[in-house]
């Protein structure tokens, strides 16, 4: 299965809320392999739940100083 | 009730009301759920004994009230209305005919520099209230009280395909969002 940009951002995102099957895996890995932009998204979406966590922590700050 | 635990616990008050506030975007519901809280906690302090964190004990009796309010919220708004929400076509033109970027998507420089800047922080939460409200519902649900989708779908009554769609959405629209209003400019 060959995947576009398009269903690779779908299915970048959904890995971050479920487990893909094997060859949803491997598919992805395969456009990552090739795809400048795929990987960068993917490192957005990460960061994205990264960055909410440290908003309730930003009040933990302003909360203590 | 101990008078030290009772204002223990009120002093988290501000920390627990920015949480609650954070998922239900509305100061008068996050008001009641942390009341709520407050209440429970101070009735239950014997349930508290021996635990390490005072706040992660509240947060966690707050996740709950949170989660009665949204349940409260959405019967009285029903899923018809949730899937009435957005454009299938949204980001359709961030990508040519055969689905490939229209433009390659930059990195991000230094994120992680970013997390610890509060205009950073501020940004992204003027990105998140740019979120249509159901959409920012089921992301932060997912990101900030951090439930799995299954729960997540049983609460909303939505479909796993729904809220996976919602989710994509929110993501789409805030790394776009963040790009304009943070890494393009900083």
């Amino acid at each position: 299965m060959l995947l576009s940009c398009k269903e690779t951002t779908r299915l970048l995102s959904q890995g971050e809320d479920r487990r893909l099957a094997f060859g949803e895996r491997v598919a992805l890995r395969v456009h990552l392999a090739i795809c400048n932009g795929c990987r960068n998204v993917s490192a957005q979406f990460r960061f994205l739940r990264q960055a909410v966590q440290a908003l309730s922590r930003d009040g933990d700050e302003k909360e203590s100083g | 009730m101990s008078a030290d635990f009772r204002s223990q616990v009120e002093g988290l008050r501000p920390y627990l009301l920015r949480y609650a506030a954070l998922q239900l975007r509305d100061a008068a519901a996050a008001e009641d759920a942390v009341q709520e809280a407050l209440l429970a906690a101070l009735a239950g302090e014997a349930n508290f004994a021996g635990r390490s964190n005072l706040r992660t004990w509240l947060t966690g009796i707050l996740k709950h009230k949170i989660v009665d309010v949204i349940r409260r919220q959405s019967r009285e708004r029903p899923a018809a209305d949730l899937e009435a929400e957005g454009d299938p076509a949204e980001f359709d033109g961030l990508f040519d005919r055969r689905g490939h970027w229209e433009e390659t998507p930059d990195a991000w420089e230094q994120p992680e520099g970013a997390l610890a800047q509060k205009q950073f922080l501020a940004a992204l939460e003027t990105c998140l209230r740019a979120l249509p409200e159901r959409t920012a519902r089921v992301f932060m649900m997912r990101e900030h009280l951090g439930m799995e989708t299954s729960e997540i779908c049983k609460e909303l009554e939505i479909t796993a395909t729904h809220c996976w769609v919602l989710l994509h959405r929110a993501r789409m629209a805030l790394r776009l969002c963040l790009g304009t209003n943070w890494f393009g400019k900083h």
